[in-house]
């Protein structure tokens, strides 16, 4: 795979060009609905302006007294870098749990707490090749984000987008402004074709001769698309999605077995080494466990 | 900082400096309080180690300090108290390793860790390079491992003192935790004095899961601690109702927190009246100043900031503000004459001079 090599690598982790993160309180913009999800726009001065894509913020929950103690983590959708409030980004909020229901309750011109850029970005490549975009419910925010910024390295963008439901479907209309094609999926047959984005991913290789795969979904989707990018020798990166207690990377929860240059299996955090993973490194099938072979895995006896 | 000041509600006014967002504003009949981070005295002592600030990280909550350089400047802090460190590199256990609950969170991380040697050429030299004071916590699941860590450690050098973790599980007593039996907490302490410089401050962290801590605390000093190190988390569950199963892979996990508090005031009160002069480090869902303060008050010589990072990454640097405004509104000039202040003399006066001051003393609880 040629474009591997050509990658600009962040391999190098902290350093490497990234802003360091900062801690800011915003103030709430805007708040808009997309079927099940609320898009949040909030200030966010001296985030919104270094924020890439792929990247995330954690909010506070709940004002200064609250008992939900852990902030939430959000992939950026948007930023603008300048506005008469300084700089401001798009959040999308899936109101399912406790936090998110607070978070998309919030009224204009309140103030949350923000902490990031957070995590590695995706890493883009230098030369103009074909990518596919994958994102699986509200998975697709932080694609377009990197949609225009490889257009902007005039490479091709093919987007696929799917969900269980129409209303669990993100950002179609934004990823088609900026793709080639556009192709939607619903696990229900309410909205585009059918079935998986999964299942359409082979068509859209074939169609434009994809280099690169870019995947943001729940982790069953990036399991697929890793192997479906590994057996056709497509350079892939996933954003994964686990449950973070800090978002900073000094809790260790967010832990997942990712294979390192070394060939060697680590327990790796997922906000500071990830959220962007390349798929053939993480273990799949793996990830809820701690492989034996693990570096620093427990003796045959007692993993509990 | 917006959230600088959230402490002083509860405390009726009168008498005392409106308090917003800012520090208090010098005033006629208190003429000596200006403001008060900038002369009082915040050093604590911890048995031999002097610390310009009482304000420590609590160990796993910071890892060794480096990613909390962004959000401030870790060497303003009284000391890094490190994640817990063992012999080898370890893996740690399965995820889920972590669950939200009311005020607080249940972690089951599985001492996640890259061993001693690699922390020592890596963590503790960043550390030191940095210029931050270092409290090393250390873990082992014999007391040998224990004792073999602090050797190390005692060569590396670069330590200002150990924090000795024994709530993890004793491979030799059915995977009992260390620290609910006084003879095995005190064969860890042992261990790890035999294998330190004799002036190493030495804190060993108890568990509040025990029928009486005063005598876990009693045994480790008796063993050789300078200090104690209260509290760990209290041992709790969580169940998935999706799944109808233990939301952890390690099925149980630490409960930290502001819910665990006011166990862990207890637990540092019990122990100074039992023990006057043992060093104590408070720590348990400390979130504010004055949370901070009600530890003091009830005996610790410093605090420790924990799950309050994860909220908030500025909250250790935060709260040691919060604490000095904290002192300076009840009119103390040094931080070391708050500890234990709880525990005077019905009849004693902070300052004869300033009489009106014991009026305010009914109703600093919340």
């Amino acid at each position: 795979m040629s474009t591997v090599g050509t990658m600009s690598s962040n391999a190098g982790g902290r350093g490497s060009g990234q802003s360091k993160p900062i801690q800011v309180m915003g103030e709430i913009l805007d708040i808009n609905r997309s079927g099940s999800y609320f898009i949040l726009s909030i200030t966010a001065p001296g985030i919104a302006e270094f924020a890439q894509p792929g990247q995330f913020v954690t909010v506070g929950m709940g004002g200064e007294e609250t008992s939900m103690v852990l902030r939430r983590s959000f992939a950026i959708h948007r930023v603008q870098s300048r506005g008469v409030y300084g700089g401001s980004l798009d959040l999308v909020v899936s109101p399912v749990g406790k936090g998110t229901t607070w978070l998309a309750s919030r009224k204009r011109h309140d103030q949350v707490s923000l902490v990031g850029p957070l995590g590695k970005p995706f890493t883009l490549p230098t030369q103009a090749v074909s990518c596919a975009l994958i994102g699986g419910g509200y998975g697709s925010a932080p694609l377009f984000l990197l949609a225009e910024k490889l257009r902007e390295r005039g490479c091709r963008v093919d987007s696929i987008i799917g969900a269980s439901s129409d209303d669990k479907l993100f950002g179609g209309l934004d990823l088609k402004r900026v793709s080639s094609s556009l192709t939607v999926t619903t696990d229900d047959g309410s909205s585009g074709i059918k079935g998986r984005v999964t299942d359409v991913l082979d068509a859209t290789i074939d169609a434009g001769g994809t280099d690169i795969i870019y995947a943001c979904g729940p982790m069953p989707m990036l399991a697929r698309v890793a192997e479906i990018a590994t057996t056709r020798k497509i350079f892939s990166q996933c954003s994964v999605e686990e449950s973070m207690a800090c978002g900073i990377g000094v809790c260790m929860t967010c832990v997942l077995p990712v294979v390192g240059d070394d060939s060697i299996t680590r327990m790796v955090r997922s906000c500071v080494e990830g959220p962007i993973f390349r798929g053939d490194r993480v273990r799949w099938s793996d990830i809820g466990t701690v492989p034996p072979d693990t570096f620093g895995a427990p003796e045959a006896t007692g993993t509990r | 900082m917006t959230r600088a000041i959230i402490s002083s509600q509860g405390i009726p006014s009168q008498g005392i400096p409106s308090q917003g967002a800012q520090a208090p504003e010098p005033t006629g009949n208190r003429g000596s309080i200006v403001t008060p981070q900038s002369w009082l005295d915040m050093s604590t002592n911890l048995g031999g180690l002097n610390l310009s600030s009482p304000v420590l990280t609590a160990s796993g909550c910071a890892a060794a300090g480096r990613e909390l350089e962004n959000y401030f400047d870790i060497t303003e802090l009284g000391g890094i108290v490190t994640k817990s460190i063992m012999l080898a590199p370890r893996s740690g256990r399965a995820t889920p390793r972590m669950a939200e609950t009311p005020s607080g969170m249940l972690n089951s991380i599985g001492l996640q860790g890259p061993g001693v040697d690699t922390f020592i050429e890596q963590d503790l030299a960043w550390l030191n390079a940095r210029g931050a004071r270092t409290i090393v916590s250390i873990a082992g699941g014999t007391a040998e491992e224990f004792g073999k860590v602090a050797a190390k450690l005692r060569v590396a050098g670069g330590v200002e003192a150990i924090e000795v973790n024994i709530s993890c599980p004793n491979v030799a007593d059915r995977g009992q935790v260390f620290a609910c039996r006084s003879d095995s907490a005190a064969n860890v302490v042992q261990a790890v004095r035999r294998n330190s410089d004799g002036k190493m401050p030495i804190f060993a962290k108890l568990s509040p899961d025990v029928t009486d801590i005063v005598e876990i605390a009693r045994a480790v000093v008796s063993a050789g601690a300078t200090g104690v190190s209260v509290i760990n988390t209290l041992l709790g569950m969580v169940m998935n109702t999706t799944t109808m199963r233990p939301a952890l892979a390690g099925v149980t996990g630490g409960l930290s927190g502001p819910a665990i508090r006011p166990v862990a005031v207890r637990c540092v009160w019990q122990i100074r009246q039992a023990m006057p002069e043992v060093p104590i480090i408070g720590m348990g869902g400390i979130r504010s100043g004055h949370d901070a303060l009600e530890f003091i008050l009830a005996g610790a010589n410093a605090v420790s900031v924990g799950t309050s990072i994860f909220n908030d990454p500025s909250a250790p640097i935060r709260i040691q503000r919060e604490l000095s405004n904290e002192l300076g509104q009840r009119g103390f000039s040094k931080f070391s004459d708050a500890v234990s202040y709880a525990h005077r003399n019905e009849d004693l006066v902070l300052d004869p001079a300033q009489e009106n001051f014991a009026d305010d003393w009914d109703f600093i609880t919340e």
